[in-house]
């Protein structure tokens, strides 16, 4: 079954696109926490590092991801012929 | 075909409409305030014409249609949807608490920032595209068809029901507060006008009418969030941009912090509060000796005063503090062990603002970064598993729409996030360097009126005449109401924060209530009591059950829960621990089936609930108990794991689940295949 084939296809690259980011939120949102002291020695335009990635730099980060995501899975829907829009 | 473009259109130029009729309203109002418009008027101008406003909006969509009813058609767009979701999801607790909270935590409150923010990533990820496909009603809806039978739904509804429960008396005890402080009626009569400002977009038109109002609702509370800080910046550095400028006033920020906390004068304060502290410890030891002697002191103070002529507004107070005084020693003991810990609390330097988990010791600073890193990871996955805010991503035309969808209510979302630390730090600026060390006889008037309602508190304790840090409270709630305020704005502006707290309690409280009903009236008895009944029946009893839930979260708000913020707390851990494990893993693992996923929630949900009984004070708990020294507040990082071992270890014990299900697995994993062909089927 050549559609099945090609389905299971879809899925596996969906799953690592999905892993890919995962590592980035969990990057994102745990590490600035973890090792703020180190972070907040650096001084960025009146912020210290640390404060400035758990209040601004993360969020931006999680949007980018999600609009990566969006982008990433429209590409892959029209590679496997899932997508007959556009 | 081209009905959702056209659409798309047609609610823009609405939207553009209303949103540019509310800024001449705040233009007009301003202007009725220069010619003498009283504050009184204008609070509750600002609050009819918004539940106006929103009734019209619901009055207009009622609708008897099942799928109108319960996920709007399906038709929403992308970008309406995110401003819906964001109103939905931006609760009471987010608009008036977060710049209180970030405030006194300084850089431990940014785990709500963070937490509440990254949670969207794993919606969009992990949930909203594949409940899209899924494409039914409620999320216990889900549950029952993936995990085969009315078992798993009815854990599902039973925790959906509680989690959002506990969440929405939140929200109705908030209206009540904001209607009750700006119209000036009492608490309970203010939560039941609330209700009915909720109760009109909901009763009548389902998630088609609440979606609407969410959109106008979100309007109102960014611009009501945005305008009073970017009025606030612009005065403070000369830019309109609080996000972006806030970073070097943060700086100098850090400079008087440092002058200030080593100011001999403070020190000579908390010293004062101290001795306070040990004369109370003092009383409590000497009971109930030393009650009678209190009053009989107390006694003799008001005769000296009668006696000796004093004015009549000391002797009238002098009486109050007699007539105030705890009668019996038990009643002493509570009194004055809160005083104790009231004024042991203000002996504690005062922590820079961006200081990150500040502790005694090493101990005690590595236990304030677990907590911080647990909290982050408790609401980031109790935002991916609220049900009121997945099942918003059922309304969106096809799965492609729903991603998008997430994205933007990210960014909207985003925009009160970004701006919440900006609020803190500005206010902290304009505090210290406008209050403090200035002349207590001559501090502005909004000290006092803030004062009567018990949310601001002065006391000149070292009797110098001038206010030291540790002499001034602010209620943490109020920080936000006041720095209109504070930077000595209009009142025009206060009635915009109050009107816009409100759209936000309201829009998050319409979603809940519809969550709730919806898990009674379809899952319950659609699903399971009474499959064979008729449309109209399935709605009759939709909105009769919305009309008891919404009356009896009424009642409970009315009669004032103290511990409310830790309520709303528990619904994440309790959301988290019960939903996220099943959800997921009912997505994304083949082989988990029904008893793996019952035993798994039941398992996540116990051990969440257990925790907090064993360690919160409200139910006797102490944190003598606690593991790793976690506060309650996320016990979900304990039931959430648990919860994915669970299902794991026992669907490995048990035989797979049937073909049915695990072709349902293979449906949600694909898009739909032709979307604009199941958009003309979904239309209208």
């Amino acid at each position: 079954m050549d559609g099945d084939a090609s389905q299971r296809a879809y899925w596996r690259a969906t799953l690592r696109l999905t892993a890919v980011l995962l590592l980035l939120w969990a990057a994102a949102s745990f590490l600035p926490g973890w090792f703020s002291d180190p972070l907040n020695q650096v001084v960025v335009f009146g912020w210290p590092l640390g404060f400035y990635m758990a209040a601004q730099g993360a969020l931006i980060v999680f949007l980018l991801i999600v609009w990566i995501y969006d982008r990433g899975m429209t590409r892959l829907e029209k590679r496997y012929g899932l997508n007959d829009e556009d | 075909m081209s009905s959702m473009p056209a659409l798309f259109r047609r609610l823009g130029r609405y939207y553009a409409f209303y949103a540019t009729g509310f800024v001449a309203l705040i233009g007009l109002l301003a202007l009725a305030e220069h010619f003498g418009l009283t504050p009184r008027w204008i609070g509750q101008i600002f609050l009819f014409a918004t539940i106006a406003i929103y009734a019209a909006i619901g009055v207009m969509s009622r609708t008897s249609d099942v799928a109108e009813y319960y996920v709007a058609g399906r038709r929403v767009p992308a970008v309406f949807n995110g401003m819906a979701t964001a109103a939905d999801w931006m609760s009471a607790a987010s608009f008036i608490g977060l710049a209180g909270t970030l405030y006194y935590a300084g850089f431990e409150g940014l785990a709500f920032v963070t937490g509440w923010t990254g949670g969207y990533v794993l919606v969009a990820l992990l949930l909203a595209p594949f409940l899209r496909k899924f494409g039914q009603f409620t999320i216990p809806d889900f549950l029952g068809a993936r995990y085969e039978g009315h078992f798993a739904r009815v854990v599902g509804v039973c925790a959906a029901v509680l989690a959002s429960f506990v969440y929405v008396v939140a929200q109705i005890y908030g209206v009540g507060l904001i209607t009750s402080r700006v119209i000036g009626i009492e608490f309970e009569i203010g939560v039941f006008v609330g209700l009915a400002g909720i109760l009109v977009c909901s009763f009548l038109g389902g998630m088609r009418a609440v979606t609407w109002t969410q959109v106008a609702q979100y309007l109102i509370l960014i611009i009501a969030y945005l305008v009073p800080v970017a009025i606030l910046s612009y005065k403070v550095t000369g830019v309109p941009v609080p996000q972006a400028m806030y970073g070097t006033v943060l700086q100098d920020l850090g400079v008087k912090e440092a002058e200030l906390f080593t100011e001999p004068r403070e020190g000579a304060v908390r010293a004062l509060y101290g001795q306070r502290a040990e004369d109370y410890a003092r009383k409590i030891r000497e009971l109930p000796e030393s009650l009678a002697i209190e009053r009989q002191a107390q006694v003799r103070r008001v005769n000296e005063l009668r006696t000796q002529g004093a004015p009549a507004r000391e002797v009238a107070a002098a009486e109050r503090l007699l007539r105030d005084m705890p009668r019996t020693p038990d009643e002493a003991r509570v009194k004055w062990e809160r005083a104790r810990q009231d004024s042991l609390a203000r002996t504690e330097p005062p922590r820079p603002h961006a200081e990150a988990h500040p502790g005694a010791d090493p101990a005690a600073r590595d236990s304030a970064r677990n907590n911080f890193i647990a909290l982050t990871f408790v609401l980031m996955v109790g935002t991916a598993a609220l049900p009121h805010i997945l099942t918003r991503y059922y309304t969106t035309p096809t799965v492609r729409e729903s991603r998008r969808s997430v994205f933007w209510s990210l960014l909207f979302i985003l925009l009160l996030y970004i701006t919440a630390p900006a609020y803190a730090v500005f206010a902290k600026w304009e505090v210290y360097n406008g209050l403090i060390g200035a002349n207590i006889a001559s501090l502005p008037h909004w000290v006092a009126s803030w004062g009567k309602v018990g949310l601001v508190r002065v006391e000149d304790i070292n009797g110098d005449g001038i206010l030291q840090l540790s002499e001034l409270t602010i209620n943490s709630d109020a920080i936000l109401l006041l720095v209109p305020e504070l930077a000595g704005l209009p009142y025009v502006v206060s009635g915009l924060v109050a009107a816009g707290g409100l759209a936000a309690a309201l829009s998050t409280a319409d979603g809940l209530l519809l969550t709730i009903s919806h898990a009674l009236s379809h899952d319950l008895y659609y699903k399971i009591i009474n499959p064979q009944a008729s449309t109209q029946r399935r709605l009759v009893v939709t909105k009769s059950q919305l009309l008891v839930v919404a009356v009896v979260a009424a009642w409970v708000a009315s009669l004032r829960p103290d511990s409310i913020l830790f309520m709303v707390g528990l619904a994440f851990s309790i959301a988290a621990s019960a939903f996220f494990p099943a959800l997921v893993l009912g997505i994304f693992w083949k082989r988990a089936n029904k008893w793996g996923a019952v035993t798994g929630m039941i398992a996540g949900l116990g051990l969440t609930l257990f925790y907090i009984v064993r360690t919160h004070a409200f139910f006797g708990g102490s944190m003598a108990n606690a593991w790793f020294g976690i506060n309650p507040i996320s016990c979900g990082v304990f039931g959430v794991p648990v919860g994915f071992l669970v299902i794991t270890l026992v669907s490995l014990l048990t035989p797979p689940p049937g073909p049915e299900a695990q072709a349902l697995v293979d449906c949600v994993r694909l898009p739909d295949l032709h979307p604009r062909r199941a958009d003309a089927e979904n239309r209208l």
